[in-house]
């Protein structure tokens, strides 16, 4: 909002009515987005099992979600008597609404080209604006910000449902987001140190030039799977849905929801997915850059963001239909003792390499802290691994003493 | 069965009853009533982090109407109680009031994934009764359907444990190519589950004509699925943590238990009725025997898939060397008349009525029968008392017997790594709880 040029001669009623628009018509494109992300699933995810998919509700079925949304508002919305009341009702608000503001910090087009004095610009009746709702300063940590944030919604669900299976999936929820949020935030700080700005309009701004300076590959890749592993988590898609995991858990934090509010929990999971891709894109895609035929800038960049945002929805979708879901244990594991470290270290030698380029340290100095800062890296992940054998060990020793002495 | 295997050293066996003591002790199974169920949660003041969770009847993956009584520590499993029941509706009694002519009709519904195994089980036993030689083409028409039900049926444990571990993929590529069998069952039996095909005396109809063509096209195909399913499951890296070394048990302990099938196999203990104990014509077929090493989840699933392979060597070969001839005995006391006959001759159309009104009368005696079921071993146990019916029949279900092993192997380990184990014992419900 603040880097927005809409607002740099102060703020007119006009102005608020660009921005109301801007803000509706994201508003309207996500619903519909959702709308088009599941049946896009349903429909994909058939076409790889040798199935048909929705095919009856409009053409090729793409109204099959409308008809689904139609029906989740006419069913009773049944709450569990050992539930509690007010935070049952609250959470699946809590879990739609974030979904909702990080989309906000999203560009959705303008052409981010070297020749533009000022890149992503266009004009909205007469005003030049960004496109999209806000550019605040601090950009992409609303991004973490709110994600951990939707996480409450999931937690909360579970837990006041007060039934177990949801309690379980909660209690998984809590683990898996405060695991993966730290690798997640890491993998981002690589792309921000590159850019110089957590602003998400500096980031698209910051790829500007050849492929080779989108940061997917000046980051060097490591911090792009990171991120896409991590995010994955983060959404709880496959295979890391071990929060709704149907097999184990039943339907995990949203079992005993139903009605529209189960239908907001589905709403924001797909919606979530969408943000995430988009959000993706936006770090290490380039957002909307790409070529531009035919004179015709207020479509490509919009148009080339939307499809490389389409290549991750697939890639989400192609993940649901192919791969078994993790462990508890192993997701943890992944978590903290790959990611982390992974994300880290990559952190690491990218200062390091951004350093040398300033040119105020001698390639000896830096190769020398490196190695060390390595070694003692090292050493102490590989005593955080002993120490938690030890204490794995130890537990079971109890365990075992314990049952030993009751048998 | 003896345990002089070379897989076994000789100093470490201990005794069938010993494993059974120690397995007892071992405080893996859960000794809870419903009403102390109720009110677990209140009896303990000092440990708040266990919890009775129940999954099923009502579960996605409890195969069915299992019901595992489970008490958790956060996610792990202490102990376990599977509760069964709940889809009992007293087939074997029913039996009790069925003729042998009918029997086949009871028993096939009880393992609805492999039916033709309980029909062979119930059809040998009563064969053996009324000592009736049954031809030789009805033999490997046997052996070729039951095959090609074992086939079938691993392939649905192959798309239910995907499932299970959410490889929601898998489920559909494992019911597409077991479609395919049940397409050539339904042309063969007129049914595709509930065949009712195999009765005591032979078959109720002879293969169709051209019932290779399909078979072989579809023997040549699968291959190739089956190398897709290896890649979708065997060699993923996320599978293989999921399965291996979850669900482990010994041969001593799958034995005390009575486990059979390939539940033992996976121990490294290769015992399977078709070559130790051959029955139809197995002994003049060429197959071998797949075991595995570990006992553990990712053995029976390697276990399961590799013996379709097995099984498509078996039919490849009863396809070559299927016999000509009479596809049931003719035995005009036990096999009804061709309709043609009965509007020719008296004794036909008295055999007729006979046979389908009172039934053929089984000499007074008793007898078990057991097959190689894609569960395990198979029995069925018939008591005669001369009459048209049974005055009992018994049947030995594996999974019944198999569901005895599952607090054992899922002590100690997830919620998730306990629906693992589910899936890999692979129970079916109506033959449970008959």
């Amino acid at each position: 909002m603040f880097g927005d040029p809409l607002f740099t001669d102060g703020v007119d009623w006009s102005d608020l009515g660009i921005m109301g628009i801007k803000v509706l018509a994201v508003f309207v494109f996500l619903l519909v987005a959702t709308m088009f992300m599941v049946w896009f699933e349903r429909k994909v995810n058939a076409d790889m099992t040798n199935r048909i998919g929705p095919d009856v509700a409009g053409p090729w079925g793409i109204l099959q979600t409308f008809a689904d949304g139609v029906k989740f508002f006419f069913k009773e919305d049944v709450k569990p008597a050992q539930a509690d009341p007010l935070i049952f009702r609250l959470a699946p608000y809590l879990s739609a609404v974030t979904a909702f503001l990080a989309f906000s910090i999203v560009p959705l087009g303008g052409v981010f080209d070297s020749s533009r004095e000022n890149p992503g610009v266009v004009t909205i009746l007469g005003h030049e604006t960004y496109l999209q709702v806000a550019d605040p300063p601090m950009g992409i940590l609303l991004l973490l910000a709110v994600s951990s944030i939707a996480v409450y919604g999931i937690m909360l669900a579970g837990w006041s449902s007060g039934s177990k299976y949801p309690l379980l999936g909660s209690v998984r929820a809590s683990a898996q987001a405060i695991s993966y949020e730290a690798a997640l935030g890491m993998s981002v700080v690589a792309v921000v140190m590159l850019a110089g700005t957590l602003s998400t309009h500096g980031i698209v701004e910051g790829q500007i030039g050849s492929l080779r300076s989108w940061y997917v590959l000046s980051t060097g890749f490591v911090p792009f799977v990171v991120f896409l592993i991590a995010a994955t988590a983060e959404l709880n898609r496959p295979p890391f849905d071990l929060v709704e995991a149907e097999q184990e858990l039943v339907g995990g934090f949203h079992t005993e929801y139903s009605s529209i509010r189960f239908a907001l929990f589905f709403l924001a999971e797909f919606m979530n997915v969408i943000t995430m891709s988009a959000i993706m894109v936006t770090l290490f895609f380039g957002g909307p850059a790409g070529p531009i035929f035919f004179g015709l800038e207020w479509l490509f960049p919009t148009l080339w963001f939307f499809a490389k945002v389409l290549v991750f929805l697939f890639m989400f979708v192609w993940f649901r239909a192919t791969l078994p879901r993790l462990r508890y244990d192993q997701l943890m594991d992944l978590g903290w003792k790959v990611l982390i470290p992974v994300s880290l270290g990559w952190l690491l030698i990218r200062s390091g390499i951004l350093l040398r380029a300033e040119g105020d340290i001698s390639a000896v100095t830096l190769i020398v802290v490196a190695s060390v800062l390595t070694v003692v890296c090292l050493g102490l992940l590989f005593a955080a691994y002993a120490a938690g054998d030890r204490a794995f060990a130890e537990e079971a020793e109890n365990e075992r003493d314990r049952t030993g002495a009751k048998g | 069965m003896t345990l002089a295997h070379e897989a076994v050293s000789s100093e470490t066996i201990e005794t069938p009853a010993e494993v059974a003591a120690r397995l007892n002790a071992s405080g893996a199974t859960l000794r809870l009533s419903e009403a102390e169920a109720v009110t677990y949660d209140e009896g303990r003041d000092v440990d708040d982090e266990r919890m009775i969770i129940n999954m099923g009847p009502q579960h996605p993956s409890t195969h069915g109407v299992l019901r595992l009584m489970m008490e958790l520590r956060g996610e792990t499993v202490e102990r376990t109680k599977p509760v069964i029941g709940y889809l009992h509706t007293g087939m074997e009694k029913t039996a009790e009031g069925l003729t042998y002519l009918q029997g086949p009709t009871n028993v096939t519904r009880m393992d609805y994934a492999a039916p033709l195994f309980s029909e062979l089980a119930f059809s040998l036993a009563v064969e053996e009764l009324l000592d009736v030689e049954i031809p030789e083409r009805a033999t490997w028409i046997r052996m070729l359907m039951t095959e090609l039900n074992r086939m079938s049926s691993h392939l649905l444990f192959l798309a239910t444990n995907g499932m299970d571990l959410g490889a929601v993929g898998m489920m559909l590529y494992g019911w597409k190519e077991r479609e395919e069998v049940l397409r050539f069952f339904e042309k063969v039996t007129g049914l595709r589950m509930n065949h009712n095909y195999i009765r005591p005396g032979g078959v109720a109809a002879d293969l169709p004509d051209g019932w290779e063509d399909g078979l072989v096209a579809f023997l040549d195909q699968l291959p190739k699925r089956l190398e897709e399913f290896d890649t979708l499951m065997t060699g993923q890296p996320i599978w293989r943590d999921r399965t291996q070394g979850i669900g482990v048990i010994t041969t001593e302990e799958a034995v005390a238990l009575g486990a059979t099938g390939p539940i033992l196999r996976s121990t490294g203990f290769g015992w399977d009725l078709r070559r130790d104990e051959p029955y139809l014509a197995y002994d003049e077929v060429e197959f071998d025997v797949i075991v595995g090493t570990y006992g553990d989840t990712f053995d029976r699933y390697a276990i399961r898939l590799n013996e379709i392979r097995e099984s498509m060597r078996i039919v490849r070969q009863c396809i070559e060397k299927m016999p000509p001839g009479d596809y049931r005995v003719q035995d005009s006391k036990v096999t009804p008349p061709p309709r043609g006959r009965i509007d020719e001759s008296m004794e036909a159309l008295i055999h007729h009525f006979k046979i389908f009104t009172e039934g053929y009368k089984v000499p007074e005696g008793e007898v078990y029968a057991k097959v190689e079921s894609p569960r395990g071993e198979l029995g069925c146990y018939i008591v005669s008392d001369g009459g048209p019916s049974p005055l009992r029949m018994h049947i030995r279900g594996p999974s019944f017997v198999n569901l005895q092993t599952l607090p054992h192997l899922m002590k100690g380990g997830l919620i998730a790594d306990a629906v693992a184990v589910v899936s890999s014992v692979d129970p079916i419900m109506g033959e449970v709880d008959r």
